[in-house]
């Protein structure tokens, strides 16, 4: 069991709230969370839809072990189809509302069609009401967050939101929950905006029961959590420097995309990495790093609170920012920071706080900066078109003002809320558009890590660290070390992780726990939880299941095997400099044998056979 | 030898790990709405505080009580509801000055921390040993070893 077995039925059209059982035949087959969604979705959606129109849904999905005590079991996500990619889309979040939305009875929240004026929903345990977004529409995540706390006199509900970057239309924006944690990619957040839906505040009294065999589930999780303590990643790296962790070591070897991909190291990364956040400043003694913070029932911890420099430009007249909020992770440091050469710790620190105040993705907005600062360099973008703004690499000022633009989507603010690849094709170089699927990189070169290439090029939701973080293999040795320059063995490894992943991502827990855990690790916490037969091979069956469903959701979509690339720059532009120099990622010589190892044609269509194996 | 709870908020990261464990033990049910252990964020201050009874000695929520439901456990101290008992006036919430009596609407009793009979279940459940579960008479020793260390150096 563990699930509530329940499901929220929201129609924005019609005003209407109905509550319905959950499909238990779906549950067993595809989990819950990514996997459960992403088949309610199939079902119920035209994939070729316009994902901004009333046709497509917007699912916010609990899994199984969210609300457990399970370690890291708080995860939801937002699952849709992107507006940015056109491809199927799952951001996963942590925080404390997945936790809510199953104390509250449901394991998932369908939103349908578009709501005649703006509303936010109130779910109060088996209470749902839409009610008027009036006093909310126009404000940021933060206000909005203000405002109904207030509003409802309770310090306990759980509120997730989209801000005015979603409201204009910025095709990057997030839903951000509990005022700075977010299903932050491919642009779930400019669907919930584009549905009239603001925000979704919950409040959940009636707890996670229907442990199938809670003896069982106590020792498994226990267990589970004594493996990540004495894991020194998990157990004391992510505590300490969060993914920070990575920066000094992803730029030693070579890895580190900088300044557009261009190159692979970048010279500031240790002004702007785990360490340097630790490090105290001359104006009031603190450092950057205050504290770190758990999601919700995570033993691991590797969440940033940080605070600005109080001397420093951006905050100058800005009480605001002022306190303690979210702080600096490896991607947006990376985004924010090497990928425009900017090393100023404090100027990326107020983008990152922006980018959860008005909910827009720190990668997607930092990869297209330095995208625009590109197009600026080769003179095809100029002042003209920037408003002035001279979008420079390295210039600190150029990347906060532009957050502040695209926060509120003013000005050159639209331009850079098209994401890099409508960027660059409107200005005329589309060449300089460093995506997959029109969705932009995170921070692993794949010139240096030659599995990421594969990983990049076949991942369901377009360039994502998180759909097969190979990385985890060719760079840090887990679970066993591959030589990152190999292409050989690479597909398999790919494969393996992708459908390891997309299990994780459908249980309710946080992929960070597979720095220490394997499915053999999980399997007995799902087995002990759920009912049907989980074990670590039933698991990998889901998890190919899952990404076989994805796969077909965007060939009905209209992707084809001709959007599986990377761009020139990784395949023909050799690494300049590092342990990866002279190379560059062969994607050719893994992606048929990556075809074919997952039982697709020669086109990459899952076959009919594969299909009917999985039972998807 | 009594035992009390030790809270140490500089160590605690509002995991909730601790609400769940004392929800599961007293509810069997993964409930943080049901806990006697709240944590609590202070998000622009970057601080996290568990909070729960301190079991006082002279304890109000006790002798406010006009049905004698609250009695001190014999061995581990506590001041423990009977369920049977209480009758839900709330007068003991009133009367705490630190707010850990609270009201369990679904029951129509009052809910307190009881130390789970001497075994407390947020202690355990705690990754970081911000609660930890502690000779009564010296609460401080950690600090005062920390502070020690600090103060009288090795020649």
């Amino acid at each position: 069991m563990a699930w509530t077995r329940k499901i929220l039925r929201v129609n924005l059209t019609k005003g209407t709230c109905v509550a319905e059982p959950l499909n238990m035949d779906w549950a067993t087959k595809y989990l819950g969370q990514r996997g459960l969604a992403s088949k309610y979705l199939a079902e119920e959606i035209d994939p070729a839809c316009d994902a901004l129109s009333p046709a497509n849904n917007l699912i916010m999905a609990t899994g199984p072990l969210t609300g457990t005590m399970a370690s890291t079991g708080g995860r939801y996500s937002v699952i849709t189809k992107s507006p940015l990619t056109g491809a199927i889309a799952c951001s996963n979040s942590g925080g404390f509302i997945g936790n809510e939305i199953k104390n509250a009875g449901w394991d998932m929240i369908i939103f349908e069609g578009k709501s005649p004026k703006p509303v936010y929903l109130y779910l109060e345990n088996d209470n749902a009401t839409l009610c008027s977004a009036d006093e909310i529409w126009g404000k940021s995540v933060w206000e909005t967050d203000d405002i109904l706390h207030t509003k409802y006199q309770d310090p306990l509900l759980r509120i997730a939101a989209v801000g005015r970057a979603a409201e204009q239309g910025c095709l990057y924006s997030a839903v951000v929950n509990d005022k700075h944690r977010a299903a932050g990619r491919s642009g779930v957040g400019t669907v919930m905006a584009s549905k009239n839906l603001k925000a979704v505040a919950v409040r959940g009294t009636k707890g996670v029961g229907n442990i199938r065999d809670p003896q069982a589930f106590i020792r498994a999780t226990v267990e589970g959590k004594r493996v990540l303590a004495e894991n020194a990643m998990t157990g004391e790296g992510l505590g300490a420097l969060g993914t920070q962790a990575l920066m000094n070591v992803i730029n030693e070897v070579g890895a580190m995309p900088t300044r557009n991909m261009r190159e692979v190291q970048f010279e500031g990364a240790s002004k702007i990495s785990g360490e340097a956040m630790l490090e105290p400043r001359e104006s009031d003694g603190k450092a950057n790093l205050t504290t770190n913070g758990a999601c919700f029932g995570c033993t691991i911890a590797c969440g940033r609170i940080s605070t600005i420099d109080p001397q420093h430009y951006t905050i100058a007249d800005k009480p605001q920012y002022a306190g303690n909020s979210g702080g600096l992770e490896y991607e947006a440091a990376w985004a924010l920071g090497s990928n425009t050469g900017v090393d100023d710790l404090d100027a990326l620190t107020y983008a990152n706080f922006l980018c959860n105040e008005d909910g827009y993705d720190p990668i997607s907005f930092g990869a297209t900066v330095s995208a625009a600062m590109e197009l600026f360099q080769i003179g095809a973008l100029t002042t003209k078109d920037t408003g002035g703004l001279e979008l420079k690499f390295g210039s600190a000022e150029a990347l906060t003002k532009a957050a502040e633009l695209v926060a509120i989507g003013e000005g050159f603010g639209k331009d850079l809320g098209l994401g890099s690849k409508r960027l660059c094709d409107k200005y005329g170089h589309p060449e300089l558009s460093m995506t997959v699927k029109g969705q932009e990189f995170p921070a692993y070169d794949p010139r240096g890590i030659q599995g990421m290439g594969l990983a990049y090029a076949t991942s369901n939701r377009g360039a994502c660290h998180l759909r097969g973080y190979t990385v985890s293999s060719e760079i840090l040795g887990v679970p066993v070390k591959t030589d990152p320059f190999a292409t050989e063995g690479k597909p398999e490894l790919v494969k393996a992780f992708q459908d390891a992943t997309a299990a994780v991502d459908s249980a309710g827990l946080c992929v960070f726990t597979t720095f220490a855990w394997t499915l053999e690790d999980i399997a007995p916490q799902v087995a002990a939880a759920c009912e049907g037969n989980w074990t670590a091979e039933s698991m990998v069956e889901a998890g190919e299941r899952i990404w076989n469903l994805e796969r077909k959701f965007n060939i009905d979509a209209g992707l084809t095997a001709a959007d599986d690339t990377l761009p020139e720059r990784l395949l023909k532009d050799a690494a300049k400099t590092g342990p990866a120099k002279g190379k560059v990622n062969e994607l050719g010589k893994m992606l048929p044998q990556y075809y074919q190892i997952r039982g697709w044609t020669v086109d990459g269509v899952p076959t009919a056979e594969t299909l009917a194996r999985l039972s998807v | 030898m009594l035992k009390a709870l030790q809270l140490e908020p500089e160590k605690c990261t509002g995991c909730l790990q601790c609400e769940m464990a004392c929800s599961y033990e007293n509810e069997g049910i993964f409930n943080p709405s049901k806990s006697r252990i709240k944590v609590f964020t202070f998000h622009e201050e970057g601080r996290f505080a568990p909070y729960t009874c301190t079991q006082c000695a002279e304890a109000w929520c006790l002798h406010a009580c006009p049905v004698e439901a609250i009695v001190i456990n014999p061995v581990t101290g506590s001041k423990d509801v009977l369920e049977d008992v209480c009758v839900g006036c709330k007068v003991c919430t009133i009367a705490c000055p630190f707010g850990t009596v609270n009201y369990n609407a679904d029951t129509g009793k009052v809910i307190k921390c009881d130390l789970c009979g001497g075994e407390p279940a947020c202690a355990s459940a705690c990754p970081t040993q911000a609660i930890t579960y502690v000779d009564a008479d010296h609460t401080g020793l950690d600090r005062m070893r920390a502070h020690a260390a600090q103060t009288i150096p090795r020649n």
